[in-house]
This record gives structure tokens, C-alpha cells and sequence, in this order.
């Protein structure tokens, strides 16, 4: 659990208040803005999410936290504002492209390529795969070298994920908890350097969320950047090392997670204004 | 009742050249329906710009028929840039709709009197494939095998034709066991997965199109170029169904589905047809019921009633593999 504490150590001296900077941000984004009609579903200001660390998404139902992944990563493009990833421009880019620069999701609805074999899903993630051009594709010795490869990487994940048993089952007749180790590990292929999680733990029964988590962890000792969106307050308070609060598209609060349960924002945003004391206007009238 | 006569013509169906163009035309939609997942239902408008390619460089400006191949080629793969540019950013639906409109466009423009210059408007234009005949090393005379008999120039065009399809099988096996096959596959099942892992399925849904659109395009150039002769009206909306029903019966997203699918259908279609005509010559059904002039509509009719119960009790073809059908998609 060392690195756990050097994530959590390079945060420690970072104030707990949106939009924070952090020492060594992985993704900056400023003015982040989607609407839907007159609904401003996503309205960030500034918002930056240190490299090695697990940030938690967290909020209430509508907060704007899956429209904030999909501005983010490119499946909605629809959103304003700029946002780098590693220093370099990343708002606007198409997903597929937002994924070769290393930038990698999941889906809150576990999306298994259900006629491919979990192998298959597997050898899809691998980037820059030679066979995958259309004229190429047809000249096997062009690319047989690199699919033993990318075979042999797959294989690995299978087995750390404990899946190398189904391997050659379609992923379709898969649990739902081994959907989302699949997806996990597919998004492992691409070489991720951050990983978008978007409610890794929806669906998957108790026994398998911790290793999953486990999973989680391990990614972030290895150095992947990970970032997910969850409702399971204790994941998040297990997992992650550092927590943002958005409520009505907006940041609310940020900081450690011990801190973030307490926060009169976030207590705000999760039970409504009239919970404890009654406000003051009620006294007065 | 002559059985073997009923037999004879359903083996003639299903070996012709209309039973290859189909063949190919079907080969073709494979990819798209049965691979990448695209709704297209306007393969026709392929066939059509693939005969016409050959058939106007030839009959209209005197060019080599060989020109008129790369022609048809290229207007299929046009077309499939037109229908596919716009239409691949939409939903599926909507490739659906604008194919089978195209489809329709296309015919009644080739068939138009604006264009009969070109086309030969309802005419439609004869004789542009002399240079395929011409080039026929087989003997003159009747080869005989059992009950069938063909001339030498049916010898030479099926072994065409057939040696084209066993071409674009090899091919297509190729590409679908390849990563761009898996990654057209992926599109299939999840368009969205696809592209978080960094795959740019707009670009392989075009791809995609115009591979399948131009296997269209041949199969519409070996039955006009066979027959002598385009006309538009061979090419209406119905000939898609045709192609979806041989692609559904041997088994869509099977190297082979359209293959034995097109066979199978062409050998029952003409087998029916000869059976009905069989059993109007010899009295068993009276001229009240049915007359031989109704067979076509009839025919039609079966077809649309066989597609039905396939994808109701078959829908996996006869290739294909039930198990994986039934797989929840998402």
C-alpha cells in the first residue's frame, strides 16, 4: 500500500476546494460546458486530476457525471470548452482518437462484444494493428507476427484477470460481473495511460467487487491514471485517493475522501438544503 | 408428371448465371448485413451501376467491355461514397432508408427518357459482352452430364462466372479472418465499444460499403453481360429481397451463407416453378384455380412467405450457428 500513500501523499497539501490544482495534473479542463436545451448538464469551470491517482466522480443522480465522461473521452461532442490530456489539446477530438492518445473508457452498461470470442475482445483493444487495413488485411504474413504478439499480451490479461478459462467462449454468454473484468482488461490492451471508469462496480455481485477493486488498485500501483464515476459511497471511500463532487453540472467540492464526507456541500447536494437545523428564512418568518 | 424435367430446372436455376449474379450480389451484402451490420436495402442500386458501367461504355461510346468493368467498379464504389458519407454518421435506420430510396432513384433515372441517350431508356441497351464470348476457348457443341445439356458458351460463362465467386469467397474469407474482420464484427455487436478501444468505425463503415457495394456491382455485370442486355426493369426493389432471403436461408455472417443460400434458392424457386407449370400441363390443378400466367406472382408470394418463416423458426440460416444467435446482443 506504499504507492497508495504516495498518491495520497503528493495530495495531501492540495486544499480541499473545487477546482484546485493540483502538483502534477494529467487532465486540465477549463470552461467544460454541455447543454441539452435550456439544461446546462455540465458547466465546469476548472477542474484538474492528478497523474497516478484514483479520482473518484461522485454525486447525485443527474449531476452530470456520465455526460462529463462523454464530453470528456469524445463520444459527445456536442460539448464546449478546452481540456488538455498530458499537456496536449484534446476537446473536440473524436473518441477513437481520444483513445489512441491514451485516454480509455468504460461503459456504465457493460458493452461486450457478444458474437466475438472473449480472445477476440481481447486482440481488438491492441493498437496500430497492421492487419486491420482493409488491403493489408488480406496479405496474412504482414501481420501474423503481430497477432502472436498481441495474442500472447491477451493470454497475460486472461489470466491476470481470471479469465483464461472462457477464453474461447463468446463473451455474450458471459456474467455480468466477467463482462466488466472483460471490458477492464479490453481497455488494458489499448496501453491506457488513464482509465475512464464509468460505475465499474454497477452489477457485479459483492464477491466480485472486491476483486475488482483489488484490480482497480493494482492498475493505479502500476502507474495508470484512473478516474471513475460511482454511487457505492464505500468504494469510494476505500478506493480512491482523491474525491470531486459535482452537482447540476458543477464542481462543488473536491478533496480527500475522508474530508469530502463531511463536507456541507456534498451532505447538501446528496439530502436537498432541508436536511438537520431548519434554514434560517424558516426561523425568522 | 416429369420429375426429372421439374429437377433438370431447378439445377439450371441454380448453376445459371442469374443464380451467380445473385450469388455475388448476395456475397456482397454479406458484408455489410451479415458482417459490419449495415442495413442496407439497396444492394439493387449496386447491380444496376455495375451492369450499366459495362453496359454504357460499351453499347453508348464503343469502349472495351474491360473498361466497362473498371467503369461499373468505380460508379459502385461512388455510390457506396454518396449513400454512405452522409448516411454512416446517422443512425442504422436511416442507411436503410436512403438505400432502398437510391435503389428506386436510380432505376427510374436509367429508365427515364432524360436519360435515354445513355441508358436506352426503357429499352435499355443489348450486346456489350461479345468480348467475353469472344474470348470462349471451348469447342462449339452440347456437353452433356445426366440429364442436363449445356452449349459451350453456358460452359464457358458459368466457369466464369463460378470462378469469379470462388475469387470473391477467398477474398472475403481472407478479410473476415483478419483484424479488419474483427473490428468490422466488433461494429456489429457494439459500435460504441469499438470506438473506446480506438477504432474509427465511421471509416471502416465506409470501408465496408463500398467492398460490398462493389461484389454487388460485379454480380450485376455476369447476369447483363450473360443475357446481352440491361434493362432497368430487371433491377427493381424486389431483387434486395431476393438477395436477403438467399442470404437469411444459408446463413447470414457465414463465409458461405450466400453461397449455398443463393443455390438452394434459386433451385427451389425454378424447381416450384416448373412443378406448378407441371401440374397445370397435366390437369391436376384446372385452369379456374390457376393459369401458367400466375406462377410469377405466386412464386413471389412463397418467397416472401418462406423469408417469414426463416426468420421466425431459422433465423441463424443453415450455416449458422443457433447458440451464437441467440446471444443477447447488448
Amino acid at each position: 500500500m506504499s504507492d497508495r500513500n504516495n498518491a495520497t501523499a503528493a495530495l495531501a497539501d492540495v486544499a480541499a476546494e473545487p477546482g484546485v490544482a493540483k502538483p502534477d495534473p494529467i487532465l486540465v479542463a477549463d470552461n467544460v460546458q454541455r447543454s441539452f436545451g435550456g439544461l446546462h448538464a455540465v458547466d465546469v469551470d476548472h477542474l484538474e486530476m492528478q497523474r497516478g491517482a484514483i479520482t473518484a466522480l461522485i454525486g447525485p443522480n443527474g449531476a452530470g457525471k456520465t455526460t462529463l465522461f462523454n464530453v470528456l473521452t469524445g463520444f459527445d461532442r456536442g460539448g464546449s470548452g478546452d481540456w488538455r490530456f498530458e499537456g496536449k489539446k484534446m476537446s473536440r477530438l473524436p473518441a477513437h482518437r481520444v483513445a489512441h492518445r491514451g485516454m480509455v473508457r468504460t461503459f456504465q452498461l457493460t458493452k461486450a462484444l457478444s458474437r466475438l470470442t472473449v480472445l477476440e475482445n481481447l486482440q481488438l483493444g491492441a493498437t496500430e494493428q497492421r492487419g486491420e487495413e482493409m488491403f493489408a488485411s488480406v496479405v496474412r504474413p504482414l501481420w501474423r507476427r503481430q497477432e502472436r504478439e498481441i495474442i500472447e499480451r491477451a493470454d497475460e490479461l486472461l489470466a491476470r484477470f481470471r479469465l483464461d478459462h472462457l477464453r474461447d467462449e463468446f463473451a455474450g454468454t458471459l456474467s455480468g460481473g466477467q463482462r466488466k473484468l472483460l471490458e477492464l482488461a479490453r481497455a488494458l490492451m489499448v496501453r491506457p495511460r488513464m482509465l475512464m471508469l464509468d460505475e465499474p462496480m454497477a452489477g457485479v455481485n459483492p464477491a466480485l467487487t472486491q476483486s475488482l477493486l483489488e484490480h482497480i488498485t493494482d492498475l493505479r500501483d502500476e502507474g495508470t491514471t484512473i478516474c471513475f464515476v460511482e454511487h457505492d459511497m464505500d468504494m469510494v471511500m476505500g478506493t480512491s485517493d482523491w474525491v470531486v463532487c459535482l452537482a447540476e453540472g458543477q464542481v462543488i467540492a473536491e478533496g480527500p475522501p475522508q474530508a469530502i464526507g463531511s463536507n456541507p456541500a456534498v451532505i447538501d447536494a446528496y439530502l436537498g438544503k432541508q436536511h438537520g437545523a431548519p434554514p434560517a428564512e424558516e426561523l425568522t418568518s | 408428371m416429369d420429375y426429372s424435367s421439374i429437377l433438370t430446372s431447378g439445377v439450371y436455376g441454380a448453376l445459371g448465371p442469374v443464380a451467380i449474379g445473385y450469388v455475388l450480389a448476395a456475397i456482397g451484402l454479406n458484408i455489410h448485413f451479415g458482417y459490419t451490420g449495415l442495413l442496407n436495402f439497396g444492394q439493387v442500386a449496386f447491380m444496376l451501376v455495375g451492369a450499366y458501367g459495362v453496359a454504357i461504355s460499351v453499347s453508348t461510346f464503343g469502349l472495351s467491355m474491360w473498361v466497362g468493368v473498371l467503369v461499373g467498379i468505380l460508379a459502385a464504389a461512388v455510390l457506396a461514397l454518396i449513400l454512405g458519407i452522409p448516411a454512416l454518421r446517422l443512425r442504422s435506420d436511416y442507411l436503410a432508408i436512403s438505400t432502398i430510396a437510391a435503389g428506386e432513384v436510380l432505376r427510374l433515372f436509367y429508365r427515364s427518357s432524360v436519360a435515354e441517350p445513355l441508358t436506352g431508356g426503357v429499352y435499355g441497351l443489348q450486346r456489350f459482352g461479345d468480348e467475353l464470348l469472344d474470348l470462349n476457348p471451348v469447342p462449339p457443341g452440347i456437353y452433356e452430364v445426366g440429364p442436363l445439356a449445356f452449349t459451350a458458351r453456358d460452359v464457358w460463362l458459368m466457369s466464369v462466372g463460378w470462378g469469379l465467386v470462388a475469387l470473391v469467397v477467398i477474398v472475403v474469407y481472407l478479410l473476415i479472418h483478419s483484424p479488419w474482420g474483427r473490428v468490422i464484427r466488433a461494429i456489429r455487436e457494439d459500435e460504441e465499444a469499438a470506438r473506446s478501444l480506438g477504432k474509427n468505425v465511421y471509416a471502416y463503415k465506409l470501408q465496408s460499403l463500398v467492398l460490398g457495394g462493389v461484389i454487388g456491382a460485379l454480380g450485376g455485370m455476369v447476369f447483363t453481360i450473360h443475357q446481352q442486355s440491361a434493362h432497368p426493369d430487371g433491377f427493381d426493389p424486389v431483387v434486395t429481397f431476393f438477395l436477403y432471403t438467399m442470404l437469411v436461408l444459408g446463413g447470414a455472417g457465414r463465409v458461405l451463407g450466400p453461397v449455398l443460400g443463393g443455390l438452394l434458392f434459386w433451385f427451389l424457386m425454378l424447381s416450384f416453378d416448373a412443378f406448378l407449370r407441371e401440374l397445370m400441363a397435366t390437369g391436376y390443378i384446372p385452369p379456374e384455380i390457376l393459369v401458367p400466367s400466375d406462377v410469377g406472382a405466386l412464386r413471389l408470394a412463397l418467397v416472401g412467405l418462406g423469408l417469414l418463416l426463416l426468420m421466425a423458426f431459422r433465423p441463424q440460416g443453415i450455416l449458422g450457428n443457433r447458440r451464437e444467435m441467440v446471444l443477447d446482443v447488448r
